[in-house]
């Protein structure tokens, strides 16, 4: 079982990884959509990715309002 | 599909479809690639009478309010029909809004009921606003068997026995207190009236017909006033049926084209462009042979569809592409926000014509919308018939406030006769944005004269709605303005809100001030946040009771050179 924080890290790798920035370049505090000027849609697809990777489904409204790294991977966690 | 003219109401029509079209699919739910639930009309029927009975038997009757707060889904149109049959008053609320700003709104409509699901549930009866409110009754759908419910009741348990009393309405009755705006403390709640969705659902029918065996993919929110209109009244008094997905990932979508053979859907124009961004990008990836043909086949088809839509045609030639939308959509309609016109311009040339309007909540859904004879990407189309649209004031070049006359258009502001009467000016809706009509009668919008922004994803965001995070900021005194406003731009696009700060006297713009605007900023839902500050260094005008005067400050503010004024966060 995963940690918080290593969620936490991976969600942020993946994150950069999906959005081609460098690994490391984003901190959990992070607004993801000013942060990577990214649209709801956008953000859409990153979720997708985040699923595949850590084998869960995150239905839309456990999102509804997320907007940081950091409550985002909560989310993750709490269906891990 | 029925004459809408013979009926008084919502209700009453609905009523006679599920009967016309009983054994005709009404309702597919889908969540991600697996069908949860597939009804016929008859079988909608069997779901939404025991609630309405239920609802009588608690005691709702002929007015009173019913609240749903809910993703685009079957219970929401059960519920919604339950209530209209027992002769309610619908209040769709944005399940996108924060616990505080539904409970506002659920205090302000006077709703007793609410309907709503579990994860919202969740948030709302944890949110203190639950006080304020009126409600008295919670349903709440899908609810894990273990759940506290916080005193609410299942929706799925809310079953009355025997069969419920329909309460017939008139036309000039409330059917629905539809918010266009108000979550910060101004609640601009539009009472719709059962004639105005009827008169509605005639005229836009006339031109996009539903029929039994068309399919239309409801993504934009229920709550909406378009997918209300095209996703619910208007294909079940046509007996056609509705495709709900429970996740709007981007590829659950594209698949559900082909899936379900979609006939229609609504999109904002975020969403039609990420769409033309992704063919775009496939079209781009062809090999220099097939790019050539494929551009031939786009050159012959713009060729044979300059005049009107031959869906038969674009079928044919460009199979591919319609094939990936399922071989079966007629058309794109797409609302909410301004499109750009290249983006109406891609989607016609490869023969998937797109519905462009224009509307407000106020009038009743659409005003205008292209009638396809033939497409014009530069304009909003022709006002539907039954639509009076004239220019006010226009100046030298034809451009002035649009104003709109029709059955559609809404009976006023709940519980604001004042707002009612600056907004319907002797029968005329006063839309507040600004347009002109060319000769052959199509709208052209150029800008808004209003104080307001409308976002890509088809959000309208009144400024003085974003104002109480800034509550309590360590300046003199401040104020949130959409830029164009202060500015005005002939432009429907790209637009944004500023904070006009005063300072205290001696205050700097420091950085430990910029980061708290950022972190207050940041409360607020993505598509609301404010995109720079503008510093004032004078008093802002007031009225006697200290309210703003929000225009004078705009007139002070315009002197300001815009470029140099908004300083970035």
């Amino acid at each position: 079982m995963r940690t918080l924080e290593q969620t936490t890290r991976e969600v942020l790798d993946l994150a950069a990884k999906h959005f081609q920035l460098p690994t490391g370049s984003l901190a959990p505090e992070d607004d993801f959509f000013k942060k990577l000027g990214i649209d709801s849609l956008q953000t859409l697809e990153m979720l997708s990715r985040l699923e595949n990777h850590f084998g869960i489904e995150l239905p839309d409204y456990e999102v509804q309002g997320v907007s940081d790294f950091k409550t985002l991977a909560e989310r993750i966690q709490s269906r891990l | 599909m029925l004459d809408l003219s013979q009926y008084q109401s919502i209700g009453a029509a609905l009523k006679d479809a599920l009967d016309r079209f009983a054994g005709e699919v009404c309702l597919i739910e889908a969540d991600r690639d697996r069908e949860k639930e597939r009804l016929t009309y008859r079988e909608f029927e069997e779901r939404a009478h025991p609630l309405a009975k239920a609802l009588q038997d608690k005691g709702f009757s002929m007015g009173d309010r019913a609240s749903i707060i809910m993703t685009n889904q079957s219970r929401w149109l059960i519920s919604a029909y339950a209530i209209f049959f027992a002769g309610g008053v619908l209040v769709p609320l944005d399940y996108k809004l924060t616990p505080d700003e539904q409970w506002q709104l659920l205090k302000h409509s006077g709703a007793t009921v609410l309907i709503t699901e579990y994860p919202i549930w969740r948030q709302l009866s944890a949110s203190p606003g639950r006080a304020s409110a009126n409600v008295q009754t919670v349903l709440v759908t899908e609810a894990p068997a273990n759940a506290s419910l916080a005193h609410a009741q299942r929706w799925e348990e809310f079953r009355g026995a025997g069969e419920p009393a329909f309460v017939p309405r008139e036309r000039g009755d409330t059917a629905c207190i539809v918010y266009s705006s108000g979550t910060g403390g101004h609640p601009k709640g539009c009472m719709m009236t059962h004639e105005n969705y009827l008169e509605q659902c005639v005229a836009l029918t006339s031109i996009y017909p539903f029929w039994p065996g068309v399919r239309y993919l409801s993504i934009l929110p229920t709550n909406h006033a378009i997918d209300f209109m095209v996703g619910f009244f208007g294909p079940f008094t046509c007996g056609a049926a509705v495709v709900h997905l429970r996740t709007l990932r981007p590829e659950y979508v594209r698949e559900a084209f082909p899936k379900y053979k979609i006939t229609y859907v609504s999109l904002v124009p975020l969403v039609l462009k990420n769409l033309q961004k992704g063919l775009q990008a496939r079209f781009d990836a062809l090999s220099g042979g097939k790019r050539k043909i494929f551009n031939t086949l786009v050159a012959v088809n713009k060729a044979l569809t300059k005049g009107r839509p031959r869906l038969g045609v674009s079928r044919l030639l460009l199979k591919q592409v319609h094939e990936a939308f399922g071989g079966e959509l007629r058309t794109i309609i797409v609302g909410g926000a301004f499109t750009e016109p290249q983006t109406l311009q891609f989607f016609y040339d490869l023969g998937i014509p797109v519905a462009n309007g224009y509307g407000l909540t106020e009038a009743g859904t659409a005003i205008t919308v292209n009638d396809l004879k033939p497409f014009r990407a530069d304009t909003v189309g022709k006002p539907l018939p039954g639509m009076e649209v004239r220019i006010v004031n226009p100046a030298g070049d034809g451009i002035g406030e649009v104003a709109v006359r029709s059955k559609t258009v809404m009976a006023g502001y709940l519980n604001d006769p004042e707002l009612t009467a600056e907004t319907i000016v002797d029968g005329w809706l006063m839309t507040g944005d600004l347009g002109k009509l060319d000769r052959h009668g199509h709208l052209q919008l150029s800008g808004r004269k209003k104080n307001m922004i409308v976002t890509e994803e088809g959000k309208n965001i009144y400024p003085e709605d974003t104002e109480s995070v800034f509550e309590g900021l360590r300046v003199k005194e401040f104020c949130v303005f959409a830029a164009n406003y202060i500015w005005p731009k002939r432009s429907m696009t790209g637009e944004q809100l500023v904070l006009v700060l005063h300072l205290e006297a001696g205050q700097q713009f420091s950085d430990e001030l910029r980061r708290e605007i950022n972190t207050r900023n940041q409360r607020l839902l993505n598509y609301k946040r404010i995109h720079g500050v503008v510093l004032l260094e004078e008093d802002f005008p007031r009225t006697a009771s200290l309210k703003i005067k929000r225009n004078v400050l705009a007139e002070r503010l315009a002197k300001l050179d815009r470029g140099a004024a908004v300083l970035p966060l």
